[in-house]
């Protein structure tokens, strides 16, 4: 426990200089998009490692958030409003979709996550007129929290970290909590968890809706930082990433997410400047983390750590 | 009047084409319990190859057949070689398809530039039909045709064959069907591999319509999806019966709203998904 809480702090320490080491704009932009693509892998990661629902339009609460937002916020609403309204909205859609995802398991809830995901996508790419189609929509600009201005570089970083930290905390009580346990047995034992009186698809469809607000939130950094939405950020390249981001780390770990969300944005800038092929290359990634690395990072290395302490332990327990 | 006549007949013919896409990815989904995500890669592949093949001086009906056997022989590779290896690993199986789809969509990208490629229907094809002082598209009747008889001979495949049979018990109860001496395991292959012929075969028939374009397979992967959530997976009926709906109600969206073409797609699937969420013709899972 103490250990545990020495370590948060140590990582909270270094969060918290990442702009005072860092001074170049770029990679501290890069450190804020790693924080909200962690954030999205997260809340994600609820259904997936958590729920063993894998979901592959989660990048919908994205879309959903920010167009809302857009249009909200063109519409005349206050930046507080809006955040609220769109949030709310996003969510609301989630709790729909959990519904419908829902009526199927397994390799069907992935379809339905899917197909809706990809309508929402294509509402966003063909309807013109609300969304400005394939050429995407500006969102005036970042909100004054508590009147702060973070439209520079370092106060947005510690604006998108304080809402991490904020949600991390949250999702770390609730895999922590009763719902996070009974969410586990119905992932792990659907069966004895009804005969034990729980309600398996209201645990489920609740950790949906979860995952969507936590999404959506993702999704309200998103527009924020880029200050701008179109199709691209919703495709099923985006739901895929986020989903790989959550089994790359392991899924069933929560610092997984985040190992996966570092290595996946980074990876991405890195290549996205040298070549264009991008996406092969996330391609081949899926393919090759599926293939050879079926537990993720994060449990691989973990493997690695127990098996190299067993040795050094078992002479002292002889001695 | 013309303009509902046209519509309705494109409609048909769309679904025609659907029928072609999402028979082969329901076969396989209802064997293999997978949907292989790289479907709607498959149908871009084909019409890429079938447009190069008749740009490099070849017959229409020789690059239909070219490009079917290029995809076909691309699934038994696939199949084969990676998804093998992941036997009896659903989800991972199904991540995998995802993984190749996006390698597909950008190899595609990289050799046929981000320009879409028009494929000129067959010259013999082009003049329309004049039938009761109406114009139809011949070529689109032609599809249809196609799309039907591909339709008899699956479900005379299905239906009045050994290997039909052994599908089907395949697709009813593994367990079984293994236990009585059914090679499962190369019905695997021969099922996946017959998916992505026909879609690198509705491939290049759909060029003519729907051109070669980047995110081709994007637009055509929900269809299938969709077609197959209505009508159950590995009901070759359900298939039929989900391509003329989908291709009917994306159809008149497109041509009536353009905006919302995809929100009328999510309706029928809402319906069926609180109503029967096994789809029309699906059987209930064991």
């Amino acid at each position: 426990m103490t250990r545990g809480l020495v370590a948060l702090l140590i990582v909270a320490a270094a969060l918290l200089a990442v702009p005072l080491i860092v001074t170049n704009e770029f990679y501290l932009n890069l450190a804020s998009q790693i924080l909200i693509y962690a954030l999205l892998a997260l809340s994600l990661n609820l259904l997936v490692g958590y729920g063993g629902l894998v979901s592959l339009g989660h990048a919908s609460f994205v879309g959903l958030t920010s167009y809302t937002a857009v249009l909200l916020l063109n519409a005349g609403f206050g930046q507080l409003a809006t955040a609220i309204l769109a949030v709310a909205f996003s969510t609301l859609c989630g709790a729909l979709f959990g519904v419908l995802a829902l009526r199927a398991s397994g390799i069907g809830f992935l379809m339905i996550t899917l197909a809706l995901g990809q309508i929402v996508w294509g509402i966003a790419y063909r309807a013109n007129n609300l969304t400005g189609g394939d050429n995407g929509i500006r969102y005036a600009a970042r909100p004054h929290p508590f009147g702060i201005d973070i439209s520079g570089a370092p106060s947005f970083y510690y604006f998108t970290l304080a809402v991490f930290a904020v949600a991390f905390f949250f999702i770390w009580r609730l895999v922590r909590s009763p719902f996070g346990a009974a969410l586990q047995g119905a992932r792990d034992q659907p069966r004895r968890m009804r005969m034990l009186g729980h309600d398996v698809w209201l645990i489920q469809w609740f950790a949906f809706v979860l995952a969507a607000f936590w999404g959506s939130i993702a999704g309200l950094l998103y527009v924020y930082y880029n200050l701008f939405i179109s199709p691209h950020a919703i495709s099923l390249q985006q739901s895929a990433e986020a989903l790989l981001m959550a089994i790359l780390g392991g899924a069933s770990a929560l610092t997984g997410p985040i190992v996966g969300a570092v290595i996946i944005t980074l990876v991405k800038n890195v290549v996205s400047t040298y070549i264009d092929r991008w996406n092969s290359l996330l391609g081949a990634i899926f393919v090759i983390v599926i293939m050879f690395m079926p537990f993720g990072i994060v449990p691989g290395l973990r493997q690695l750590w127990t098996r190299w302490r067993r040795p050094a332990k078992s002479p002292e327990r002889a001695a | 009047m013309q303009f509902w006549i046209i519509q309705t007949l494109n409609s048909i013919a769309f679904g025609g084409l659907l029928f072609l896409l999402s028979s082969g990815f329901s076969l396989a989904f209802g064997l293999m319990r997978i949907p292989n995500l790289a479907h709607g890669g498959f149908f871009m592949l084909g019409a890429y190859l079938g447009a190069t093949i008749v740009y490099a001086g070849g017959n229409f009906w020789v690059a239909v057949v070219g490009a079917g056997a290029a995809v076909g022989v691309i699934g038994i590779l696939f199949e084969r070689l990676i998804l093998r290896r992941l036997a009896g690993n659903v989800q991972g199986q199904v991540l995998v398809t995802l993984g190749v789809s996006f390698i597909i969509a950008d190899l595609c990208l990289l050799i046929w530039t981000g320009d879409p490629w028009t494929l000129p229907a067959p010259a013999e094809l082009r003049p329309p039909l004049r039938l009761l002082g109406f114009a139809f598209p011949t070529f689109r009747l032609v599809v249809l045709g196609i799309a039907l008889v591909v339709a008899v001979a699956l479900y005379v495949l299905m239906d009045r064959t050994r290997l039909g049979a052994m599908i089907r018990a395949g697709v009813d109860d593994m367990e079984m069907a293994r236990g009585v001496g059914i090679p499962v395991s190369l019905l695997f292959t021969v099922v996946f591999s017959l998916g992505a012929l026909l879609a690198g075969l509705g491939g290049t028939l759909g060029a003519p319509m729907l051109n070669a374009y980047p995110g081709l397979d994007a637009d055509m992967l929900p269809l299938a999806l969709i077609v197959v959530i209505l009508g159950g997976a590995g009901s070759l009926l359900g298939a039929f019966v989900g391509s003329f709906v989908v291709g009917f109600l994306y159809n008149f969206g497109i041509a009536l709203f353009p905006d919302l073409a995809y929100f009328i797609l999510f309706l029928p699937m809402v319906l069926v998904l609180v109503f029967r969420p096994q789809g029309l013709f699906g059987r209930v899972a064991s």
